[in-house]
């Protein structure tokens, strides 16, 4: 039983992840994590699937999908990765402003440099305006107001707003 | 039907005797989906259930709620507590009801949730924190009405969604809305 990332890139239309996931199916994969969404009008899905075909039978059964060519698949096994929850604390860190190069790269770095990990992360661009919204985990004694300094010093440069809050959750 | 807060105020868990710690299932256990039937507060394995959710709470580290689905039991009660909780407004200390129901929800607010019953996972939900509830208390089975806000009033329809066989993933708001869960320091 091998671990397997599979992507599926290209034009949108209806369909293509009941397709998908019926080949997966037909070939006795089970899908674990899997995150999908539409990145400017373009179909973007990742997922993680467990079972015994190896990543060429897989390429192989999909290529059905890919064969139009408006759809690049890939497969390959991956490694088992630990699931246990990490440790640390949760923040929110949203960043917006006027469009430019750089932006993410920049925020990213601060981020990085104190240790912190970005578990989730969306950027969007609509007209002029640019958006990110991303989840960090930092690690234990991070200072967080000098981090916020940092960030908010980043965004002065780039002439963009930068916000990191923190996000809890309630146990009910 | 009187207002809660001098009957509730006169009702202490006191009232329902020693509870037993009883195991809380996982999802995707199928109690969890099923939903609690009515009740007969005054019931006397009722008022043991009841006090079986309050000792259980109690035992579980950061819990403000339990209901009858989450340790087995397919029937409409639940326990909440918040008093202690540091997102808490008002509160009414620790509550059992029995056959809830919400009458009256606004104000909605996102919040992020946790359940005992789904361990690994935390997701945005947004709950009324203006809320009126109708029930029973264990017990007397007298009718009450609490009017709760701000967290108890988060608790409150959380513990009656599971009376309803409902978890937070029912609810969560967007398909980016469910994240894992965090051990928080």
């Amino acid at each position: 039983m091998s671990s397997l990332a599979i992507t599926v890139i290209g034009r949108d239309r209806p369909g293509i992840i009941a397709e998908t996931t019926a080949v997966l199916a037909d070939l006795g994969l089970n899908l674990e994590d899997s995150t999908m969404t539409l990145l400017r009008g373009h179909f973007a899905m990742m997922l993680i699937c467990a079972g015994l075909p190896g990543s060429a039978e897989i390429e192989r059964a999909l290529s059905g999908l890919a064969a139009g060519g408006s759809l690049s698949v890939s497969v390959r096994e991956v490694p088992e990765e630990s699931t246990r929850p990490s440790v640390g604390s949760s923040y929110l860190l949203t960043v917006h402003g006027g469009d430019r190069p750089g932006i993410v790269s920049s925020v990213a770095a601060e981020v990085s440099r104190v240790g912190g990990n970005i578990t989730d992360l969306t950027t969007r661009l609509t007209g002029d305006l640019y958006l990110l919204v991303a989840e960090v985990d930092l690690p234990p004694g991070v200072d967080v107001a000098a981090l916020q300094t940092a960030l908010g010093g980043v965004a002065a440069d780039l002439g963009v707003e930068v916000g990191l809050r923190p996000v809890d959750s309630d146990e009910l | 039907m009187r207002l809660v807060d001098d009957i509730v105020g006169r009702w202490t868990e006191q009232d329902l005797g020693p509870g037993r710690v009883l195991d809380v299932v996982r999802a995707p256990s199928p109690v969890l989906s099923t939903g609690g039937a009515p009740v007969d507060p005054a019931a006397p394995e009722v008022v043991r259930l009841a006090a079986d959710l309050v000792a259980t709470m109690r035992v579980s580290p950061g819990c403000v709620g339990l209901a009858a689905p989450q340790v087995g039991v397919a029937a409409s009660v639940f326990a909440v507590d918040v008093s202690s909780h540091p997102k808490a407004r008002t509160h009414h200390g620790t509550l059992v009801l029995c056959n809830a129901a919400v009458v009256e929800a606004t104000r909605n607010e996102k919040g992020r949730e946790g359940c005992m019953s789904v361990p690994d996972l935390t997701g945005d939900v947004k709950r009324a924190t203006h809320l009126v509830v109708a029930g029973r208390l264990p017990g007397t089975g007298e009718d009450v009405q609490v009017t709760a806000d701000a967290f108890e009033a988060r608790a409150l329809q959380h513990e009656i969604d599971h009376c309803h066989g409902l978890l937070f993933l029912d609810r969560v708001a967007g398909a980016h809305a469910v994240h894992p869960r965090k051990t928080y320091l």
